[in-house]
């Protein structure tokens, strides 16, 4: 973890009010892991916002973020131009892991939890697992990256309202898959809960979002609690990725 | 050569720039980005007598020139304070100010007869300004009686100086810090934050979990200037100021408005090296306006002086 510029390489809306962003730097591709963050400070706004790493392409010194406008923050980094020297802290947090005994792998992601998992799902394939990725959206209109995940894999599509591939939870989808030795997912709380009851009995990972101060430690904002001792953890620092057993949801 | 040193009592400064409460922890992560021995002082996140959860989350939130938070005092507790932080603060050569807390006055003397025994220690900053806890905190700092009191009952028992943090949640704050004074406290710090609210407008609920927070940054920099400006001529004890501090020009005014010192909080999330960077950039900036020492400017924008 660095304090660090980044090139803007791109800005663009891939989907409803979802923008894919390309940034250069070396240090953050050599050093990025699936699950760890960026800490960017958008021009005028008092706090940075942590927007999870998409991807990395080492060969070119490419870093992909995508995020979601939920906000005036989000929404100002929408205006950032190619070109523009970004101030961002990274790579922060713990990542999925991607080096134990695991054969077959279960991806669930839901909205702007998805990003996080193709940057795994490409670490994973690479390493030669089997994936299986269950990716939920609101709607057709903000489904993203559907090509990219099934090139590395078998991808199952949830939209809320149905109106791409099938309609409801992506908690219904999961008994579809049938063998799997761990699973990792990232989404909105109420669907990482719901991930978590279903399935209790798997070796898993989540990762969470929070609104955060600082994103390195020092400020306590975005805990979550915990069975360790110290009772928390704090979602920037000892997270964003936590294994499912040990976080109390 | 241009003299950043400042004498408080208890507290020898090698630069009057120290973060703030709250917002550095206990260190360890900013000293990741930089060597801590460069900072005038340090002053610890709350300690309270038991180790605390905090309050649930969101706990923070944007605003204007500012952010809201109510972490709710989160902290491991005196005594792991004591084993497991200052230890590792106590590597660098800086001050230490500790920051006590607690529910009642026999907690805060508790924490403070601990935590000033401990070496390395050399000033406890009284925190009876916290607005994000039920029980304690602000109560304290809201009534001058009660503030003087519990003053008088930290002094009993601290080994160090004490300073005593000041709420700008109050009407008359020059009230307040003359008797904080009388209670016998060595110096003021302040302003803690803002009680403040935002409501987010697609759940049409307030944001933060707490439903109030505290505002800091910028946006309270006025605020803090006009109490301090006011209180530094009614006490006789000096004063560490802090509320939006970003630049080498902010520390000039809080000293001009009469401070001797200053702390810097919300900045440190946008930019972890604010503090290095404004100390590096104060000689230029002292010199620029024609002084020659830190002494020199403080209180400087009083009347008659």
């Amino acid at each position: 973890m660095k304090k660090i510029e980044m090139e803007v390489l791109s800005n663009k809306q891939i989907a409803l009010d979802t923008y894919e962003m390309t940034l250069k730097n070396k240090y953050v591709c050599e050093e990025a892991k699936p699950g760890q963050f960026l800490h960017i400070s958008i021009p005028n706004f008092t706090l940075r916002r942590p927007i999870s790493i998409a991807s990395v392409d080492q060969a070119n010194e490419h870093v992909t973020i995508i995020y979601k406008i939920f906000g005036t923050g989000t929404d100002a980094l929408t205006t950032i131009k190619v070109g523009t020297m970004l101030d961002v802290i990274g790579p922060n947090g713990s990542s999925y892991p991607v080096d134990h005994e695991v054969k077959e792998a279960l991806l669930v992601g839901g909205g702007v939890g998805v990003p996080p998992l193709y940057f795994q799902a490409k670490a994973l394939h690479e390493r030669g697992v089997k994936v299986h990725a269950i990716l939920g959206y609101q709607t057709a209109e903000a489904v993203f990256y559907e090509e990219k995940f099934k090139e590395v894999a078998h991808t199952y599509i949830v939209t809320n309202d149905g109106t791409k591939g099938h309609q409801g939870l992506v908690t219904d989808l999961i008994p579809e898959v049938e063998s799997f030795d761990a699973y990792y997912s990232c989404g909105p709380l109420p669907m990482l809960k719901a991930v978590k009851n279903a399935l209790s009995g798997h070796e898993g990972y989540l990762s969470f979002e929070e609104r955060m101060g600082c994103g390195v430690g020092t400020c306590f904002a975005c805990v979550i609690p915990m069975k360790n001792e110290k009772k928390y953890g704090k979602i920037c620092q000892d997270g964003p990725v936590f294994r499912a057993k040990e976080v109390i949801l | 050569m241009i003299d950043l040193s400042v004498q408080l009592p208890g507290l020898q400064l090698k630069n009057p720039i120290m973060p703030a409460s709250g917002c550095f922890g206990f260190g360890r992560e900013y000293a990741q980005f930089y060597d801590l021995s460069k900072l005038g002082a340090v002053m610890m996140k709350a300690a309270t007598g038991e180790q605390r959860y905090g309050n649930p989350t969101p706990r923070v939130a944007e605003t204007s020139s500012g952010m809201l938070n109510a972490i709710g005092l989160q902290n491991p507790g005196v005594d792991k304070i004591i084993e497991e932080e200052i230890p590792f603060l106590a590597q660098y050569d800086t001050e230490i100010i500790a920051n006590v807390a607690g529910s009642t006055v026999e907690e805060y003397v508790e924490v403070t007869r601990k935590i000033s025994a401990a070496q390395d220690v050399k000033a406890i900053e009284l925190n009876i300004s916290c607005p994000n806890v039920k029980e304690g905190g602000i109560q304290f700092g809201t009534d001058p009686q009660m503030a003087k009191e519990m003053t008088e009952a930290v002094k009993a028992v601290s080994q160090v100086p004490v300073y005593v943090k000041l709420s700008p949640n109050v009407t008359n704050i020059v009230d307040m810090a003359k008797a904080i004074e009388a209670g016998g406290a060595d110096g003021l710090t302040m302003i803690n934050t803002l009680t403040g609210m935002q409501i987010h407008l697609p759940s049409r609920r307030p944001l933060i979990a707490n439903k109030t927070g505290g505002l800091s940054g910028p946006a309270i920099k006025p605020v803090a200037i006009r109490m301090i400006y006011e209180v530094s001529q009614a006490v006789n004890i000096p004063i560490i100021g802090m509320g939006g501090i970003e630049t080498a020009e902010d520390v000039i005014e809080y000293l001009l408005a009469g401070a001797s010192a200053v702390a810097v909080g919300t900045a440190n999330f946008q930019n972890p090296f604010v503090c290095p960077e404004i100390i590096e950039a104060l000689p230029a900036t002292l010199e620029k306006y024609g002084y020659q020492s830190i002494q020199e400017v403080v209180g400087g924008a009083h009347p008659n002086e």
